[in-house]
C-alpha cells in the first residue's frame, strides 16, 4: 500500500445520478462462442464492478463455457456424448462465431487479446466470481445436454429455470448474448 | 488542500474492463472517505471512470494525464 500526498484541484465535477432507473443487470448468456462468451464476461464484470446486482444465466450453448476446462466428454447416452465431442466446452476450448477456421481464429485472437492487454474469458469469469456476480446455469440446458453439477465449475449458483431468470430480469438491464 | 492517498493501484497496460474491474476490487477495504489512486494507460478509461464514479458514488476528485498516463484519484463514498 503505497502512501503519496495529492494535491487535489477540483476536476469538472461529476454529476451524481440521483434516479438510476436500474440497480440489477441480468445477461442471457445463450451463445458459446468465444466472440459472444468474451462480452458477456465482459459486461457482467463490469455491472458488478458499477455496483449493479449482476446475474448470468446460462443456457443451451452458453452452458459450455461453464464446463470443467479438464472435463473432455461429457453426457450420458451416445447423442450427448457426440455433441460433447463436437463442441468442448471449458473456457479454454471456445470456438469464434465467425472466421474459425478450424481453431485458427481462435488462436489468433487470443494472441491479439494477449498482446492488446485484454483479459482472458478465464481472468474475466473469475474477477466476476471474486465481485460477487450470480453465474446461474439453466437447469433444462443441464438436462437436455447430459451435464452434471460435477462437469461445471466451481462458484456457480444453485441451477435454475427460465422463471427464475425473468424475475430477476423484470426490475433489471437485460441483454441477451 | 493535500490529503493522503490510501491506496495506489498500477493498472498500467491493462485494457477495458480491467482498469475498473480492479479498481472496484480494490476499494473495497478502504474506509468511507478514504483516497484511491488508479494509474491507467488505456484512453478508454478515461470517459469509464467518469461513468463508475457517477454509477457508484465515489467521487472523482482529480484527473490528470501525464506521457499516457492517466491518473485517477477517487473518494470512497462516504
Amino acid at each position: 500500500m503505497a502512501t503519496t500526498e495529492a494535491t487535489l484541484e477540483a476536476p469538472e465535477r461529476a454529476p451524481a445520478l440521483e434516479h438510476i432507473p436500474h440497480d440489477k443487470l441480468v445477461i442471457m448468456a445463450w451463445s458459446g462462442d468465444l466472440d459472444k462468451v468474451w462480452p458477456t464476461f465482459i459486461l457482467g464484470t463490469t455491472g458488478a464492478a458499477m455496483g449493479m446486482e449482476t446475474t448470468i444465466f446460462f443456457t443451451f450453448w452458453g452452458l459450455f463455457p461453464l464446463v470443467r476446462n479438464d472435463v473432455h466428454i461429457t453426457g450420458e447416452n451416445w447423442m450427448q456424448k457426440m455433441m460433447s465431442m463436437m463442441n468442448r466446452g471449458g473456457t479454454e476450448h471456445l470456438k469464434l462465431g465467425k472466421m474459425n477456421f478450424v481453431g485458427a481464429g481462435p488462436a489468433m485472437m487470443k494472441k491479439l487479446a494477449e498482446e492488446h492487454h485484454v483479459a482472458s474469458p478465464q481472468e474475466l469469469l473469475e474477477v466476476a466470481r471474486d465481485l460477487g456476480v450470480h453465474l446461474v446455469p439453466c437447469q433444462m440446458t443441464m438436462d437436455l445436454l447430459g451435464l452434471t453439477r460435477e462437469d461445471l465449475i466451481d462458484g456457480l449458483d444453485e441451477p435454475a429455470g427460465a422463471t427464475s431468470a425473468l424475475l430477476e430480469a423484470r426490475d433489471a438491464v437485460t441483454l441477451f448474448i | 488542500m493535500t490529503e493522503t492517498i490510501a491506496k495506489t493501484l498500477d493498472l498500467k497496460g491493462l485494457a477495458c474492463p480491467m482498469p475498473i474491474a480492479k479498481t472496484a476490487q480494490g476499494i473495497r477495504d478502504l474506509q468511507p472517505g478514504e483516497l484511491i489512486e488508479s494509474l491507467a494507460t488505456d484512453p478508454g478509461s478515461v470517459p469509464d471512470f467518469k461513468a463508475w464514479c457517477i454509477s457508484t458514488g465515489n467521487e472523482l476528485v482529480e484527473q490528470t494525464e501525464d506521457a499516457g498516463v492517466f491518473r485517477f484519484v477517487i473518494r470512497k463514498k462516504g
